[in-house]
């Protein structure tokens, strides 16, 4: 736990990655192998399950801090995270340990059968035995969310270092839904392991955003392909052994939430891997992203949604045919392949290609990138002719060319302090629009303004607060905000009967007097229009 | 009442004057030389030799009557006398009392002694009138000699490994401090004009501060390997700052205990290091007062009232325009910079 407390520290107090990649190699050349398995878990999203409520955790804080458990609550917020909180009011520990990582995270585990009272006496000792350093990395373990500001790239770029593997490859190793349970450091890292292969999927390839009008940077339109770039679930589809699996982008194993996709079986050969795009589909588009969000985080799915929302996975890629990889094979190969694939299924098979988009000129596509919402696309992706599929997010072969966002402004009435490297700071608001002499709420944002614009809106904040409701503070309605969004719906759920996809704030508008902020009709308007 | 709260800021009508008025008066005493405590604009001001200096440096030309601590002065029919608040050298607590009735404006504070300032005195009184900047249970500060060890620790380290040591610290107070705790047999000090500016001030009044180079626009960062160079906070992401290369960064301030801040801050390293009191320093300080009543003024001032009435006090909230250990570079701090 020391070491490991130890690199925490480290790569915590540099904001250099080079310093931080460093660091974590020599801690996974040198700390034990069941140590090194579990680093790499927290580092890539894995956690071990929360065992104790976070509501035990602050009584249990507060009463070994000798403080009354609201004096603590308003702490938290203050702070921004949990974990860091309670490391700061506990007192000095009186005892010590030198027990590792493992040892740790295996006891936690144990106290899953654990009676209350013991999981207590376990907590508390814990506490007692662990300096301030190891106190915060222990009680993140206990809450969950580790991030350190170490991205899985970096982490994977470590090992590779550490063992001396290619980075890719190892990258490719890492993936699925493997848990330091269920594997060892020897078969995730150094063994072959064709059960674990069957299933396990290849990292996607990843596109950067391309903010300009016209892509004439990116040179000849004729070294370029185009298509839709679809508002689902980002997935592949892999049929090897005879069986099937469904993984999505954040690596989550999500066959049976899709059983449309099982047929699929019927039509392809093994040895087959397809990426994609997950959408709800009812002929000839998507339907919008909220059909599809019913979806998501149902392990079972009723009949009435399957038939209300079926699914289909759009097909933009192939990346494994009758057992080989094909990544490295250009874009234009690959595609042609996996037309040839597709090409014979049946109008009712569950996949189909994701038409290619002919253009001449850029300017050509620009047009057409214009009518994307008419397809219920959110705009398009460009790809390299001759690219290979990459790992992860590489700038130059593969571009995401979204359409403009759709606006409104809006009036602040709320504001929430933010967490982590945001608290103490207002970041999180709530605005409304006009509905005759009201200001209706209808979106939170939390993203798109600079640091020293969140401090000058912070400050203002401060001085201009009406009242409070616990940590939100309703504010002088005074200023404007351009809100920006993906897409529109209506939600029976929100007083001002719409819902927003990805709102975020566009600009402060210092320039616009509150009076002249966007209305409710406006919104419906949109909603009609877009919805 | 001894002192009541006023729009200009805390009035004795006993007295006729202000302590620490944050718009213009004809008689102002002040606590200390921060920006937010010493304003500009007032006729006549009352303070502590110790703190003259450093508020004629700030304020230029003002008629500034001082008196030593301890010392009482009658003013009107208040009898007013100054003790040390251990905040930055020259600080006090202002006591104040009217027929028998006593009351004391702390202004910022800080309860462990340090190198520099006068220590801090409780004073007994009836009505104690607190900051509370840090006044959260998370707030505790380490003994100033671990602190003084990770600095060096640090500071060593990176001159080991051919990086320079940036160091972001208020120009008044903290970075003598900083100067204080460092040990120069480990390289050469470099100091910004901000910072230098009031050493000269502090060295003047005979503190002692180990030696220091101004940098100047001809100073060669190659002439100066493994230096220390210390600045205001809001220096070390400006273009003065990147003739110091490669550099490993840090900020010496009370709000680095918490890991949020510092990450937005950008920094590689928080030093937990606070001109105020911390939690358990508040409220021990409040024990000694002996005082019934307490006001808050600044910093948590609401959650810090609610629990100090838990405890039996008869506590309140008041609003000022004090703002203690700013998040944000004050405006001084800003306004030295440019000199």
């Amino acid at each position: 736990m020391k070491r490991f407390a130890a690199l925490y520290a480290t790569i915590d107090q540099t904001t250099k990655t080079t310093r931080k990649v460093e660091a974590l190699a020599a801690y996974l050349s040198q700390a034990p192998e069941d140590d090194r398995l579990w680093t790499i878990a927290l580092f890539s999203g894995r956690r071990p399950r929360r065992t104790i409520t976070t509501t035990r955790l602050r009584e249990w804080a507060a009463e070994r801090a000798g403080i009354p458990l609201w004096l603590f609550e308003e702490s938290y917020p203050i702070v921004g995270d949990l974990a860091e909180t309670i490391a700061l009011v506990l007192p000095e520990p009186t005892e010590t340990h030198d027990d590792t990582l493992t040892t740790w995270i295996t006891r936690l585990r144990a106290l899953d059968a654990a009676s209350e009272d013991d999981r207590k006496t376990a907590i508390l000792d814990a506490w007692n035995r662990m300096d301030p350093l190891e106190r915060l990395v222990f009680n993140k373990l206990l809450t969950g969310g580790f991030r350190v500001g170490i991205s899985r790239k970096l982490m994977t770029r470590a090992l590779a270092q550490a063992t001396g593997q290619d980075e890719a490859q190892l990258a490719h190793r890492l993936m699925g839904d493997w848990t330091p349970e269920n594997t060892t450091y020897h078969s995730l890292i150094e063994a072959e392991d064709k059960a674990a292969q069957l299933s396990r999927p290849y990292p996607f390839c990843l596109a950067y955003g391309l903010d300009e009008d016209t892509p004439d940077s990116l040179g000849d339109p004729a070294d370029w392909h185009a298509e839709w770039k679809w508002d689902g679930i980002r997935g592949q589809l892999i049929l090897r052994g005879a069986e099937h699996f469904v993984w999505s982008r954040g690596e989550e194993l999500m066959t049976d939430r899709f059983p449309e996709l099982a047929r699929a079986r019927d039509f392809l050969p093994d040895g087959t891997v397809i990426d994609g795009e997950i959408v709800a589909w009812e002929d000839p588009h998507p339907l919008p992203f909220n059909a599809l969000q019913k979806r998501i985080g149902r392990k079972t799915v009723p009949k009435k949604l399957l038939k209300e929302a079926p699914v289909i996975l759009l097909a933009y890629d192939l990346l494994e045919e009758n057992g080989h990889d094909l990544r490295d094979l250009p874009f234009a190969t690959r595609r042609a392949r996996l037309d040839a694939l597709l090409h014979d299924l049946p109008q009712d098979a569950p996949l189909r290609p994701s038409r290619l988009i002919p253009f001449k000129s850029w300017g050509d596509l620009a047009q057409t990138r214009a009518t994307a919402r008419d397809h219920r696309a959110e705009g398009l992706m460009l790809k390299r002719s001759d690219s290979p599929y990459h790992v992860g997010r590489k700038k130059g072969d593969w571009w995401k060319w979204k359409l403009d966002p759709l606006t409104i402004d809006a009036v602040m009435i709320y504001a929430q302090q933010g967490h982590g490297r945001r608290a103490n700071l207002f970041t999180d608001f709530t605005f409304a629009v006009w509905s005759g002499n009201d200001l209706v709420p209808f979106t939170k944002a939390y993203s798109g303004l600079t640091d020293t614009e969140f401090r000058k809106i912070t400050a203002w904040v401060r001085k201009n607060t009406l009242q409070r409701f616990g940590p939100v503070r309703q504010v002088r309605p005074e200023h404007v905000f351009e809100i920006a969004f993906e897409g529109i719906f209506e939600s029976p759920r929100h007083k001002s009967g719409i819902a927003l996809r990805f709102p975020r704030m566009a600009r402060w508008r210092h320039d616009k007097p509150v009076q002249e902020a966007n209305s409710l009709d406006d919104l419906h308007a949109l909603l009609s229009q877009y919805g | 009442m001894v002192l009541e709260f006023k729009p200009q800021g805390i009035y004795c009508p006993a007295g006729d004057f202000f302590i620490d008025p944050w718009r213009p008066v004809d008689r102002a005493l002040i606590t200390h030389g921060h920006a937010d405590h010493a304003r500009p604009g007032h006729n006549r001001y009352l303070a502590t030799a110790a703190a003259a200096p450093v508020m004629h440096h700030r304020l230029g030309e003002i008629t500034l009557d001082t008196v030593d601590y301890g010392e009482t002065r009658r003013i009107g029919g208040a009898s007013v006398s100054f003790h040390p608040a251990g905040h930055v050298p020259g600080s006090a607590q202002i006591r104040v009392e009217v027929d028998g009735e006593v009351w004391v404006v702390s202004g910022d504070y800080k309860t462990d002694p340090d190198r520099l300032s006068e220590p801090f005195e409780p004073v007994r009184c009836h009505s104690f009138i607190t900051e509370c900047t840090f006044g959260l249970p998370v707030f505790t500060w380490a003994p100033e000699a671990e602190v003084a060890a990770q600095l060096n620790r640090w500071w060593a380290d990176n001159a080991a490994q051919g990086r320079f040591s940036l160091l972001g610290a208020y120009s008044l107070g903290k970075a003598q401090r900083v100067l204080s705790l460092l040990d120069p047999e480990i390289g050469p000090i470099l100091t910004h004009g901000a910072v230098e500016n009031t050493n000269a001030v502090l060295r003047g009044q005979g503190l002692p501060l180990p030696d220091t180079i101004h940098v100047t626009p001809d100073t060669k960062a190659a002439d100066h390997q493994g230096a220390l160079v210390l600045a205001p906070p809001g220096a070390l992401s400006t273009p003065w700052a990147r003739r110091f290369r490669p550099a490993s960064t840090g900020f010496a301030s009370g709000w680095m205990r918490l890991r949020g801040v510092r990450r937005r801050r950008a920094v590689d390293r928080g030093f937990v290091m606070s001109d105020h009191a911390d939690w358990d320093g508040l409220y021990a300080a409040i024990k000694a007062t002996g005082a019934e009543t307490i006001y808050a003024t600044h910093g948590y001032t609401d959650i810090f009232a609610r629990w100090l009435t838990e405890q039996g006090y008869d506590a309140h909230v008041v609003p000022t325009e004090f703002t203690g250990e700013s998040l944000d570079d004050d405006a001084s701090t800003e306004a030295d910079a440019a000199s």
